[in-house]
């Protein structure tokens, strides 16, 4: 396996990227452009984008955080530049 | 015990409670006075970074806003938690890797230029100002009903407080005060939250309540919201989107870069012992950020059912809302209106005068106000009082009316602190120290960060005193500021290792110009009454797009990315050393050498 820096630095790329798609698409997809679209659905009581702008997408925000540190925690160990 | 001398015990028992902290862990060198040894552990630094964070906004002012806009509110909701999304994956790591103890530290040295950090010094007064601004409000606010004086009164006893509650402890002091004000604060806001929501929906989370049902009905509460107001004449609660679909976009997005570029922020990534703690960091200070953040949007629809509930007898037994009898009597109004006619910022007009309120939206009079003879809405209500009086409005008990003012003065004065902070450590340490004085001894530095203090709180208070917007709609033109400027540069500090000093700068200089002409000519110059320039622009409001001035800070960040590479592209290239420390710097081993705290 590739273990330089280059290497390092596209695989975490990577990751943000992928924890960026999600959060863009919880609060400006789901919460914004598709609220009007998702309120004829509803979760717990709320109309579906409603929730999303004011609950929903703060929860994965917590989620998202916590996956992403998890995950360049393991990039790290992989590519041997954790700290000591 | 009266609600006054209960307020004044409350309020007291947590002041005592932070001082006898702050003097506990009294700051001694420079060092420690901005920032706490680096020993802090993650969950109690994300405490602290909770506190820190949320200010008077927040606390006094959001869920007010929230309750007037409806589903746009979520702008604020979503912008103000997504940007630790941000700053836990492009920032807050890397800049402790870098270990460095403020934000035009960072820049100066990425940059390899004094003048790059005199322009990170700038654009960080520019932003913590303006948000101080926005805090003077709040704590305004909260002293006049607190000590039942007028608003202007409250912002000058606050100017005073802040002033002697900062220039007391540094950093050190701070953070573990601050966790004792995240306790207070926190419990400030949600228990008032779970008495309403018990009484109105019988479910004791208020994140659940506002999905369920209103007692007595089977109608959901967000539904009776909705009827109500839209009886009212006041557009659908749950769909009422904040000017338009784009500007809510815009809105957004301009909230969090902001939040990833705010300075008292960033700097207490500087104070976590590792990169990896840097990481979970921002994740824990989200967890206690969104206990508050998810627990608004319950505060702000049933403060404004109650608000309509407690003029209008009708909302509540589902009679007719325009019968004479509906509205109450202005002789028998509740005591907490008499309460907050004091501060000026309640006020009833009796225009058809009939001794009654009627409260309702006159812009868009509904057909069964106009056969009732009302000839406009009667009351006006600053939305900044919304949070404050809502558990007045829901007549509960004294003590927890006393316990939020104790909350909102915390959550102000935190945050107050922690930008005095920023502030100061900008002007004497990376203005007057690295740059103009190098041999001034540490205690002239210390001296010189306590008049910076002093001065930025007299104008503030002075500004905040005829405030450009309610409080938290002045700390989002902060956050634009920070957003326009100072996050582009940081950003690409670290994800551009080829941008150079010509490029960073050319940035932050645009991104902040361009945002503060926009800002400006909106709310007058340097926010001063009557010096708007509108006219210049053909004079209409919003005239970008139809995008407010408060959201325009993500325009203003994408002229700063663009000038910065454009800019970049035609000058002379960046080091070769400092791409060698760029890329050094995205990894983390190493971080321990590089402790920003001991390399003072």
């Amino acid at each position: 396996m590739d273990k330089s820096g280059e290497a390092y630095w596209k695989a975490v790329l990577t990751l943000i990227a992928q924890v960026l798609a999600v959060w863009f698409f919880v609060s400006f997809g789901c919460g914004i452009l598709f609220a009007d679209a998702l309120n004829s659905m509803s979760i717990g009581g709320y109309p579906l984008g409603f929730w999303f702008a004011q609950q929903g997408s703060m929860y994965v925000f917590v989620i998202l955080i916590f996956v992403y540190g998890k995950l360049m925690n393991n990039l790290d160990v992989k590519f041997d530049v954790h700290e000591e | 015990m009266s609600l006054q001398t209960m307020t004044y015990l409350v309020v007291g028992v947590t002041f005592a409670l932070y001082i006898g902290i702050a003097i506990w862990a009294r700051a001694g060198s420079t060092s420690e006075f901005y920032v706490a040894g680096g020993g802090v552990p993650p969950v109690l630094n994300g405490m602290a970074t909770g506190a820190d964070w949320m200010s008077a906004a927040s606390f006094i002012s959001m869920a007010g806003l929230i309750a007037n806009m409806g589903y746009g509110g979520g702008l604020f909701l979503m912008g103000w938690t997504g940007g630790y999304v941000l700053l836990a994956m492009l920032l807050a790591p890397y800049l402790r890797k870098f270990g460095k103890f403020t934000v035009p530290q960072f820049v100066g040295d990425r940059y390899y230029s004094k003048a790059a950090s005199c322009v990170a010094v700038m654009c960080l007064l520019a932003a913590s100002l303006t948000y101080i601004i926005g805090q003077m409000t709040g704590v305004g606010v909260a002293f006049s009903r607190f000590l039942g004086v007028s608003n202007s009164t409250g912002v000058f006893i606050g100017m005073g407080i802040v002033f002697m509650y900062a220039v007391f402890g540094g950093m050190k002091g701070i953070t573990y005060t601050q966790v004792a004000q995240y306790c207070v604060l926190i419990l400030a806001y949600t228990i008032p939250a779970i008495f309403i929501s018990m009484a109105l929906t019988g479910n004791p989370l208020p994140q659940l309540g506002l999905g369920g049902d209103f007692v007595g009905t089977d109608m959901s509460l967000l539904g009776k919201l909705d009827q109500v107001v839209m009886d009212l004449g006041f557009p659908q609660y749950t769909t009422m989107t904040r000017i338009s679909t784009l500007n809510m976009f815009v809105y957004t997005m301009s909230l969090m870069i902001g939040t990833a570029g705010l300075p008292h922020v960033i700097m207490r990534f500087f104070t976590v012992p590792s990169v990896k703690a840097a990481r979970s960091s921002a994740g824990w200070a989200l967890v206690f950020i969104a206990i508050l953040y998810t627990t608004a949007p319950a505060v702000a629809a049933m403060a404004r059912l109650n608000l309509h509930a407690s003029v209008n007898t009708a909302v509540k037994s589902g009679g007719d809302l325009f019968a004479e009898s509906s509205s109450i009597k202005y002789d028998e109004r509740p005591d907490w209106m008499k309460r907050w006619e004091v501060t000026g910022l309640l006020k009833f007009e009796d225009k058809n005068g009939d001794g009654r309120i009627q409260y309702y939206n006159d812009k868009n009079a509904p057909a069964g106000a106009v056969a009732a003879g009302w000839k406009g809405s009667e009351l006006s209500v600053n939305r900044d009082i919304m949070v404050l009086a809502n558990p007045e409005i829901a007549k509960l008990p004294n003590w927890v009316i006393a316990l939020v003012a104790a909350g909102g003065l915390a959550a102000a004065l935190s945050t107050a602190a922690g930008l005095l902070l920023a502030i100061s450590s900008a002007i004497s340490h990376d203005l007057f120290k690295n740059i103009f004085m190098p041999d001034m001894s540490e205690k002239n530095e210390l001296m010189t960060g306590k008049i910076a203090m002093a001065c930025s709180i007299m104008v503030a208070g002075y500004l905040g005193l005829n405030p450009p917007d309610f409080a938290a709609g002045t700390v989002a033109i902060a956050f634009g500021l920070a957003a326009s400027s100072i996050f582009p540069a940081l950003m690409m500090g670290i994800f551009n290792k080829k941008m150079n000093k010509e490029g960073a700068m050319a940035g932050m200089l645009a991104g902040l110009g361009i945002t503060m002409l926009y800002v400006f000519a909106h709310k007058g110059i340097f926010f001063i009454k009557g010096t708007s320039f509108l006219g210049l622009f053909g004079g209409k409001a919003n005239f970008f797009l139809g995008i407010e001035p408060n959201a325009f800070g993500a325009i203003g960040a994408l002229v700063n990315f663009g000038v910065a590479y454009v800019v970049s592209k035609v000058t002379p290239e960046c080091p070769e050393h400092i791409q060698h420390m760029v890329e050094n710097v995205r990894t983390p081993r190493g971080s321990k050498e590089v402790d920003g705290s001991h390399a003072h």
